[in-house]
This record gives structure tokens, sequence and C-alpha cells, in this order.
């Protein structure tokens, strides 16, 4: 038997080919709302990843240190370190801010890293050109998404650095490229007031007499050495040694140093759940809505298409063609336009991901839903056509 | 069944209720004879269509009965279970615009009918390029239909309505859209395929030019028809 719809296919090829050109950009845009989603769950998973712990450490009650602020003494990881399973602990500061280099500036986001080696937690994992931070001030190693080169200077605050080693995939939840720098360096930048602000703060404490006793000498300069230091990191970064739990490590330590203490997967389920669910709501609202645009564009065109073919529908009746004949003729070409428009929106989606300045992940399992997604509205959006076929009287195809 | 022809006796059609109500064909009867042409002629409004859709089976009589060989289409009340076969498998059908599926070429369109009903595509488009070589078409198998002419069109038109071999063919206008000389090829294309394949052909037409080509004619008018001998003037 003559496939019937893919004769029709082939005979108006430009009209399908052109149709589903425009309908694949559609699904183009919807595979890549979805590898926008995808993107930044992996985005918050590399964070985890790079950062090289098993265990967060965080001020209590917070949810810190990537979606609530968290502020903890820089000294706590010392006792941090003796407890029981814990390998190794590092404090580490994040911050997001603009890093400027030249006359450009870029969204970064500057971790503060004890200096040492890789392995060490909170530093960055791998290097693809340059080493790691060996020096306590002013050298940075940053990911090539920031655009910096190796040699450069780049200016964070008022103190330059310079780019000793580059990495990469190394980005925040929100997908901002890493600038990795000196703890102290970044405990200085994250609270550093200006010279105006910093002046008169002394006044005000040289100005209140408890600190500024004349049978006191040194309390006050004391007290503004003490306001002119950031003892402050946002978290404790904690390894396991071989064969701990994590969760059995953390216990003790949110029960005697009272402190919060996350898991990976309680980080996991912070970020993703807490941190980009808002966002996550809002890509999943674009995907029903061009699902529903998709599905009202194939329905339209199939019955465009079939409306023009009324005189011939007619005449196949007439001369006994079956109607299931006559509507599978109708799914096929509604299936067919699908299948164009998915090829052409999967290619189109592959070769547009890389350009999008934040990381979209095209997962192969998204395309094959999103292919079968297609498949069940183009059907649904053809049974229009079919119901306005299947109307068609016989008699159409005699005069009269 | 082949060889018996097509026979109507007091079919009647009327189209909606009550004081609405139109009666469309008022008892008709004709019968047309294997291999024979008979012309249907009438004026707009007289109920050629009505009478051409009852015989083709798309539309069901109020009452009459209705023969095809020694099948019985319709008896009143009854009729058969399976039109839409009953179309495919023992009814011809050459239409005033020939109709072609333009998606198919040539002994696709032809072949479709065969196919539809069960056959074998290589049987099938066997069957069409015999038929397109007894109307002098062949040369045309592989052509699309909007590549063809008028006159190509229709022949093709009339080979996919013998294909299947049907007892009986309803032609309606097949020769409005051509000239003197292609009208009247058609015509005699259509006699000798009543003769060679033992078909009874209903010719509807207005045509002046083909009317006298017939031997025999049914006028018509107000629902009823009546029978005239005709001149048989082509074919002598």
């Amino acid at each position: 038997m003559i496939s019937l719809a893919g004769r029709d296919i082939l005979h108006s090829w430009g009209k399908f080919v052109f149709t589903g050109v425009g309908l694949g950009l559609l699904i183009g845009v919807t595979l890549t709302m979805a590898g926008v989603y995808r993107g930044m769950v992996d985005d918050a998973k590399v964070l985890l990843d790079n950062s090289g712990a098993d265990l967060w450490v965080v001020q209590q009650d917070t949810l810190g240190p990537y979606a609530e602020p968290s502020s903890l003494y820089d000294d706590i990881y010392r006792g941090i370190l003796g407890m029981p399973g814990v390998d190794r602990a590092a404090n580490v500061t994040y911050l997001t801010m603009q890093v400027r280099q030249g006359e450009r500036d870029v969204r970064a986001m500057v971790v503060g890293v004890v200096p040492g080696g890789p392995g060490e937690p909170g530093q960055p994992g791998y290097l693809i050109a340059g080493r790691q931070i060996t020096r306590g001030h002013y050298e940075a190693v940053v990911d090539i998404a920031t655009g910096f080169k190796l040699g450069e200077r780049i200016q964070i605050r008022r103190n330059h650095y310079a780019v000793v080693g580059l990495t990469r995939r190394m980005v925040s939840s929100g997908g901002d490229p890493m600038v990795f720098i000196p703890l102290k360096d970044a405990q200085e930048a994250q609270f550093l007031k200006d010279n105006d602000a910093i002046a008169r703060q002394r006044r005000r404490t040289a100005g209140n007499p408890a600190f500024n006793r004349p049978g006191t000498p040194g309390l006050l300069d004391a007290v503004i050495a003490s306001q002119s230091i950031n003892p402050y990191v946002n978290a404790v970064l904690v390894q396991v040694k071989p064969g701990f739990i994590p969760e059995e490590v953390a216990e003790p330590i949110r029960r005697w140093k009272r402190l919060q203490v996350y898991t990976r997967v309680q980080m996991e389920e912070i970020l993703i759940g807490k941190l980009i669910a808002t966002a996550a709501k809002q890509i999943g609202m674009f995907l029903v809505i061009l699902a529903i645009v998709s599905a009202a564009i194939v329905a339209f065109i199939i019955y465009t298409l079939t409306l023009g073919k009324i005189r011939e529908i007619a005449v196949l009746k007439l001369i006994g063609t079956r109607n299931s004949t006559i509507a599978g003729m109708i799914l096929k070409q509604a299936l067919g336009l699908g299948m164009i428009g998915f090829v052409v929106g999967k290619i189109a989606a592959t070769f547009w991901a890389p350009i999008f300045p934040k990381y979209v992940l095209l997962e192969p399992g998204d395309a094959l839903l999103g292919f079968a997604g297609v498949l069940v509205i183009c059907a649904l959006a053809s049974v229009l056509a079919i119901r306005a076929a299947l109307k068609v009287d016989p008699a159409e195809a005699i005069g009269g | 069944m082949l060889g018996k022809g097509i026979r109507i006796e007091g079919l009647r059609k009327r189209y909606g209720k009550g004081d609405t109500a139109v009666d469309a064909l008022k008892g008709v009867d004709m019968q047309v004879a294997p291999g024979e042409a008979v012309g249907l002629i009438g004026p707009s409004g007289s109920g050629k269509s009505t009478l051409l859709k009852c015989l083709g089976a798309v539309i069901e009589p109020t009452a009459g009965r209705m023969t095809l060989g020694e099948e019985v289409i319709y008896d009143n009340a009854w009729k058969m279970p399976d039109l839409r076969a009953l179309r495919r498998d023992k009814i011809g059908f050459v239409f005033q615009a020939p109709y072609l599926i333009p998606f198919l070429d040539v002994t696709d369109n032809v072949a479709l009918l065969p196919m539809l009903a069960g056959r074998s595509n290589a049987e099938s488009r066997n069957r069409a390029m015999g038929l397109l070589e007894a109307l002098d078409v062949a040369h045309r198998a592989k052509a699309m239909p909007s590549q063809l002419s008028g006159g190509e069109q229709q022949r093709v038109s009339i080979a996919r309505a013998l294909v299947n071999r049907p007892p009986v063919i309803l032609a309606d206008e097949p020769t409005a859209p051509l000239d003197s000389e292609r009208a009247l090829a058609v015509i005699r294309i259509l006699n000798q395929m009543a003769l060679q394949y033992e078909t009874a052909i209903i010719v509807v037409t207005h045509d002046e030019k083909i009317i006298p080509t017939f031997k025999r004619i049914y006028h018509i008018r107000d629902g009823k028809t009546q029978e005239e001998a005709g001149e048989g003037r082509a074919f002598e």
C-alpha cells in the first residue's frame, strides 16, 4: 500500500520543511530552556564538587555559605580539626563582585582560600595552565570564563593580583566564574572600608572615653587595631577521614561546637531545592507555555493543510478509502512535521547552546523526553484536522 | 454479477421534513445493460446530481429499489451494509474535473484503488499500466497530475474508474472542460471501455456535442426520468 502521508510530504516538501524549520526553532528554544535549567543544577553540583568538601560548617541557624550569609571566627577550624573523623579543615570566604582588569570588569565569585596545593578543601581541583596560589597575598587563580589570562593583573577592591593559574568549570550556583585569592586578602576585601570611613571610625573611637583613657596607654591603639582586621570567614570546609560516614562526623560538630554542619546531600537540597527553585519554576512555566504554543502551531498548520485537501479527501472517501486510512495519513503528516521540527530544534539548540553566557546543559535524556513530548503534542494537535477530514462528505466530490 | 448491469425501480429521494420537505426524485426507473453507455440529461435542479449520488451509493434513497447485477443495493428501507466497499469495488467514478490525487504520480493514482481493495502493489500497478496503455497515456505513467494536459488527466481518471473492473461507471459531466475534439475522444473511450469490460456507463451531461453519440438517453425533469432513443452517431 502506498504511504499517502509520505507521498504528500514528498510532493509538498518545501511547505513541510519550511513549516518544520519554524516549528523546529520553537522546539530548539524549548530544549534550550530545559538545558538552562539543567545547566543551573549542574552549576550547583559543580560548585559543591569543586569545593572538595565532605562537610560544610557554617554559622548556626543559617543556610550558608551559598544560600544565606554566614560568619564564623577564622580560628574555629582548629577546634574542628580535633574532632573525630576530620581529616582536613580549611577556612573559606565567598564574595560575588565585579573584578576589574584594565578598562573592563567581570562579574565573578571571589573565593578566599588558604594557599596550598590541590586536594586542600576550597582549592581549585585542577588547573589547565599555571600553578596554584603559593603566596599569602596578591596571587589569583581564575576560571577561563572570566576571560583573564596568565600573567595579567586584576584588581579586587583596592589591591592588584597577578593571575598565576587558570582553571575551568569553577562557577558559582548563579553561573558566575570564580576567582581564587588568598584567604587573608579575601577577608580584607569582604569588609574593607574606604579611607574616609576608617578615619571617621577612628575619630569616634578616640572620642569614646571608655577606649581613650589617659591612665591606660595603648588601649586606644589596641581597640583601633582590632577594628581594622576581619577575623571572620563564611564557612569551614571539612574533609572526613576514609572509612568515616560524613553524617557521623557532622553530628559531634553540631553538638559540641554549636555550629551548623551540612553534608553533601543536604547542601544539594539547599542549592537545588531553595536557591534555584524559583528560577526552575520560572523555566517550568516557560516550558509549559512553549509546549502549548507548539501544539497550537502544529494544530493550526495540520488543520490548514487538511482544509486545503478537502476535495482530494472527498474523492478518496468516494472511491472507498477507509476513514482510518485518511486519519492515519493526517496523523503521520503531523508526526512527520514534529520529527522534522525536532531534528531542526535539536541541531539549532546544539549550535546555539555554547553561545549562551551561562552554562546550558543539553542532556540526551531530555532530548528523548522532548522527542516523545513533540510526538504526543503532534498527535493531539492532529485530532482537530482528523475530525474535519472525517466530516467531509464523499458527495462533495460529485457536483450539484 | 458482471454482465447484469444496473437497474433502479421507483427510486425516490426526499430532502427535509414536514412543510420544508423537497422531493428531488419522484420514482425514477432506469436500466443500463453491461457494455452500454447511456446519457442522462436534464436542466439544473431536475435531480441529476441527486440521482447520481443515489446511484453512486453516496446518499441513500428514501424509497425504491436498486440492484447491481444480482446484488441488491437498496430495497426501500433496507440497504447494503458496506456501501464504502461497494463504491470501491463495483462503482467507477469519472468527474467533471479529473480530481486526481495531486501527490501521487499517474500510475499510483490509478493503482491506488486496487491497493485499497487489498491487492498487492505489483498486481495493482500492472493493472494500472495495462489500462494506461489502453488509454494511450502509458508514456506519462511517472508524471504528476499537474504535468498532464486536461485530456490526459481525464483519460487517467477514466483508467482509475475502470481499474477495479466495476460493473458500472458513473460519469458526471466528464467532457465539460474539454473542447469538441477531446470531448468526443473521451466519450469514444468510455464507449470502447464499456464494450471491452462489459461495464454499464451512465454519463450525466449538458454537452450538446456529445448527446448525439448515445444510443439511449434518459431525460430527467422534475424528479422523473423519461427514456428516449439517441442517435448513437459517433460509434457507427
